[in-house]
Formats: C-alpha cells, structure tokens, sequence
C-alpha cells in the first residue's frame, strides 16, 4: 500500500485533463490519464488499496466526475485531505469513493510512513499514531450504503412506483 | 437572529421556518442544466429512462457549448446522441450548437429569476447568483440522479459577507474586482460556503455581476449571490422575465456570517492572475512587459457585449501586435448579433482578431486556441490551471478585457490606464 502525498489545492484538470473530458467517460477510458499534468508515475504506478493524500481544497476546479471515477477504478482506498472541494465531495458521495478529512493525518504524515485506514471506526493510523475523523451524517450514509447515488435514485423511483400502485 | 439569503432560500425550499448552516435540506431545483456531458450523464441510465422516463421534461435544460462545432467524430456521436434524447423525451429547454455558452444560455433565456433554485452539471453554474438565484454544480451522476428522481439534498452553507462601498475608476472592471477578492481569499477561501454582495452594488451592471457571480467557485464557493434591485428587474423584463413572474430572497440585516469584508470599489486596479492558480493574484505593475503570444477575449466570464465593447475602445484603428494572435469568443450568438450590428466586432476583426464560435473550447482545451509548450496566454477566462489550454507545459493568465486588448496591441502585458 503506497500513499500518494500532493500538495494544497489540487484542481480537477490536474486530477485529470480538460482536454479528455468529452473523449473519456468511462472508468477504463480516464484510467491511463489520471493525474497525468500532476505525477507521470501514478497512473502506471497505483495499485489496490493506495491511499491519495493532499493539502486543502482538493479537487477544486471544474464539476467533471473523472477524478472520482478513476480512483474508484485503480481502487483508491481513500483521499486523505485537509479538505475538499464541495463539487468533488460530492461527486465522491455520489460514487461511494472514501474521502477523508483530516488535516491532523495530513500534518503527521511523512514520506515513507506507513497508512492504515479503519473507515468504519473512524480512524487513521499514521506511522503508529491514531487520528479520528467524524462520521457522515446519516443522509449521507444512506447514500452509500444504497451502493452510490444511482442505486439511491433507484430504490427512490421503485418506492414510488409502489406507492402509485397501491394508491 | 436573522438569516442568510442560503437559509432563507433553503429552508422556503424545504418547507422549514428556519434552517442553520451544517443542516442536510431537501431541494427540488426549479432547473437542471447539462451540456455536451449530457450524453455521458444520460448514459448512466438508460435503462431507468426506458422504465421510468425522465422526472420532468422542462427540468432540464441542455445546451450544446463545450466542443462546439465538433472537435472528431467522437463528439459529434455525443451531440448526437443528445438531440435524440431531446426529441425522444420532449425536452423543453434545449440550445443546439451556436446558440451560446450554457450560463449565458440559461439567463439571456430567462431560465434564471431571483429566488430559483437551479443546479448544473458544471462548476460555473454560480453565475446566476448575478440575477439573485441560489445556483451551483455538481456532477455527472447527480445530474442523472436529478433526471429520473428531481431531487437532492444540499447542506446550508455559512456566508460570507462583502460589502462593497463606491464605482470602479475607468479601464477598471468587475474582473479586477472579483480577482482581488479572490486573491485575498485565496482559491479554498470560501469552500462550502456562501458569498453575498452587500453595499453599493447598483455601481455594477448586469453583465458585471454574471463575471463577478461566475468565478465565485474560483474561491470555493457554492453560490456568490447578489441583491435583486432595479437593475436585475430591467435585465429580466429585458429577456422577458416579468417582475410577476419571481419572488426575490434576500439575508434579514441581522442575518450572522462566519466573515465579514468590505471593498472600496475605488481602490481596486488592474490585476492578473498569473500561472497557474486563479488566487495567484499580482498587480499589474509586477507583470507588465511580460510578452504574449495569444490574447483572448471571451468565454463566460467577458464574452458580453460590454466585454467586446471594453475592448474595442482599445482596439479600434489599431492592429494587434503581429506575434500575438487574438481570439474573440462571444459568449452568445445574441452577443455576437448585437455586436455585429453595432460595427464592435467588425473593429475587433479589423484589428486582427480571429472570430471563435461561441462555446467553451479553448477555455478547457478542448479545441481551438490549444497552446504550445513555452506559450503565455493572456485570458479572460475563468481558469489559469496547468494544462489548462491543452498544453501543461504552456501557461495562462488571467485579466479583464481591457487589460486583454491593451496588451494585444502591445504585445506585452499592459496596464490598460496607461494607454493614451
């Protein structure tokens, strides 16, 4: 597991070029152009279970979702940020991509230490120290646990259709 | 205690007395707009669109502007496929190739009003704060959540409050202004939160407003909102919006905000933000001489009629320096009609621009006005990122559009009050 450590306000071109946006779409299409303006290595380099982490203001910038739909693809376990940018954040909801806000972790993370991520319990171990991160409220969580906001959207319009039938 | 222009909007929308920042609300937005992302985002569900069809056929509105005419055959396919989900679900609200750039669509349209909530799959959605409505964007996959469902949820932001006190000297424009701001903010200064203008913000027309509300996301807001006053009210009966037909929203005096600053509209002068974030914010004392290799005049950001105007009185018998090439990009055909009409763009042309399509391809190097490694752009775009004109090896820079055209015709970057 590598952690892939950036600096603050990193914007969604660098994440993924402009350029690219009405070309690539799909997870398979954007995979070989992540970070491409950002780090040469990562798109060849990032494996399962690496970890993202960055400054404040990641993913500021432009709405595209290709960042968040790349990350899901290689199997980003999660972005560590200080914070994001809202449109990014919620592209990440929406996705179920784990983002983590947690300016303490970013601060004590050094190169070459060692990252263990506990989602579920709300925690970040950084070279042995513990970092606690809020939960997401529960209409959040709703959405990720319906499998991303589609299979949300989904349970949604069934509910109705139900609805419509029995009244 | 009073509240914000978010918390009053929000908590009408969600049928609430009162909400506070942090709170989750429910929100039916009065618009969606898509653009050439639609035929990605209608992708995703297909199969619910043949089940359950689209929520409502006047929810959306899809204007064709990011690779306008198209680039290669590949959006060409996605344009394609976009006119037949049109027709097929009778989309009410739809902006073929030429018609303009999306946010200038969308409010010389009249499909923003003071009041609305709209959402939009693209991150300059903000800019209908201008006319006094709660707008912002998200991404793809809401978007096509919003198709099938019509609703999401939004957390209420905190605000920010800029009270903006006096008129902008000549040869200074919102540009400068809302650069400034962005530079003392910084590029995350105001994520996830609300910016209302405050003050004498009658000094600043229509078209001004759209260029300050359009780069609030440049500081990380979620909505940049401005007063409904008497010159929001002409602009919309302007585009056949009539004053019956809206329910302005606007923060109580008591209303509380996380920070409060104050520009005095006087003292603002010519800035640019120089390579390659949008806060990197210089006066132009520091970068002038600087050469260039292209100028460009446009987008959504200074692609009005005032922009072109602003850019004439510095163009008009004069020719662009011969190593710099000029690109004009209107934000609209009717901006490109008017400005037919009234002789500016056959100045501008004369003077060696080159006429773009309206639409959004050199700002995000799609196609057209693409850069080369070791080329400097000055721009009055939105965004100055890396890569950002196709190329991360070349740069961009951003300014108003006198500060654009004086340096054309120099071929440097020029101080705009310096030009006799």
């Amino acid at each position: 597991m590598k952690v892939w450590k950036y600096g603050d306000d990193i914007n969604t071109d660098m994440l993924f070029p402009g350029k690219y946006t009405y070309t690539c779409s799909t997870a398979e299409e954007v995979k070989p152009h992540l970070l491409e303006d950002l780090d040469a290595d990562f798109a060849e380099g990032v494996k399962q279970g690496d970890i993202v982490m960055a400054g404040a203001n990641f993913g500021c910038g432009s709405s595209r979702e290709q960042p968040v739909l790349g990350f899901k693809a290689v199997g980003i376990a999660a972005v560590v940020a200080e914070s994001f940018a809202r449109i990014f954040y919620r592209a990440a909801i929406n996705q179920g991509l784990v983002l983590v806000e947690c300016p303490e972790a970013v601060a004590a993370f050094k190169d070459g230490d060692e990252a263990i991520l506990d989602v579920e319990g709300g925690k970040i171990t950084i070279a042995g120290k513990v970092f606690e991160f809020p939960p997401l409220p529960p209409e959040i969580l709703a959405i990720r646990d319906a499998g991303g906001l589609l299979n949300y959207a989904r349970a949604k319009l069934e509910e109705r259709a139900n609805h419509e039938t029995r009244s | 205690m009073g509240q914000t222009f978010a918390q009053k909007i929000l908590a009408k929308a969600a049928g609430l007395p009162s909400v506070v920042p942090g709170q989750i609300v429910p929100i039916r937005p009065a618009h969606l707009l898509t653009h050439d992302n639609t035929s990605a985002i209608i992708g995703k569900i297909n199969d619910d669109l043949e089940k359950y069809g689209v929520v409502r056929n006047d929810l959306s509105i899809i204007v064709l502007d990011h690779v306008t005419p198209a680039a290669n055959e590949k959006t060409a396919i996605g344009h394609k496929a976009v006119r037949e989900f049109v027709d097929k679900y009778g989309i009410k609200n739809f902006y073929d190739v030429g018609v303009g750039i999306c946010h200038q669509v969308v409010v010389e349209k009249g499909h923003a009003a003071p009041g609305m909530i709209l959402v939009g799959s693209d991150s300059h959605t903000c800019s209908y704060g201008a006319v006094n409505a709660f707008s912002t964007g998200v991404d793809r996959t809401e978007a096509a959540a919003l198709m099938l469902v019509g609703e999401t949820w939004f957390k209420v932001p905190p605000t920010i409050r800029i009270s903006l006190k006096g008129a902008l000297k000549p040869r200074v424009s919102a540009k400068d202004l809302i650069l400034t701001i962005i530079g003392d903010i910084g590029a995350g200064g105001a994520t996830y939160q609300a910016v209302e203008f405050h003050g004498d913000v009658a000094s600043l027309d229509m078209e001004q407003r759209f260029t300050v509300a359009n780069m609030g996301i440049e500081m990380g807001a979620k909505i940049a909102v401005f007063p409904f006053d008497t010159v929001t009210e002409e602009y919309l009966a302007s585009v056949g919006v009539a004053r019956s037909e809206y329910e302005p929203v606007w923060a109580d005096p008591d209303a509380e905000y996380i920070r409060e600053l104050d520009y005095d509209l006087g003292a603002i002068g010519p800035v640019v933000a120089m390579p390659h974030k949008v806060d990197n914010v210089k006066p132009i004392s520091e970068v002038e001489g600087r050469p260039i290799d292209q100028a460009f005049i446009g987008t959504c950001t200074n692609g009005r009629v005032s922009d072109f105007h602003a850019a004439a009185a510095f163009l008009e018998g004069k020719k662009v320096d011969p190593r710099v090439r000029l690109l004009l990009l209107p934000a609209s055909r009717a901006v490109l009609e008017t400005t037919l009409a009234d002789g500016t763009m056959e100045k501008l042309v004369r003077a060696g621009g080159v006429l773009l399509p309206t639409g959004c391809g050199p700002c995000l190097g799609a196609h057209q006005g693409v850069l080369a490694p070791g080329e400097f752009c000055l721009s009055t775009a939105n965004r100055n990122f890396k890569g950002r004109m196709g190329c991360k090896d070349a740069e961009t820079a951003l300014a108003s559009p006198e500060t654009v055209a004086a340096s054309a015709v120099a071929g440097r970057v020029t101080d705009p009050r310096k030009v006799s």
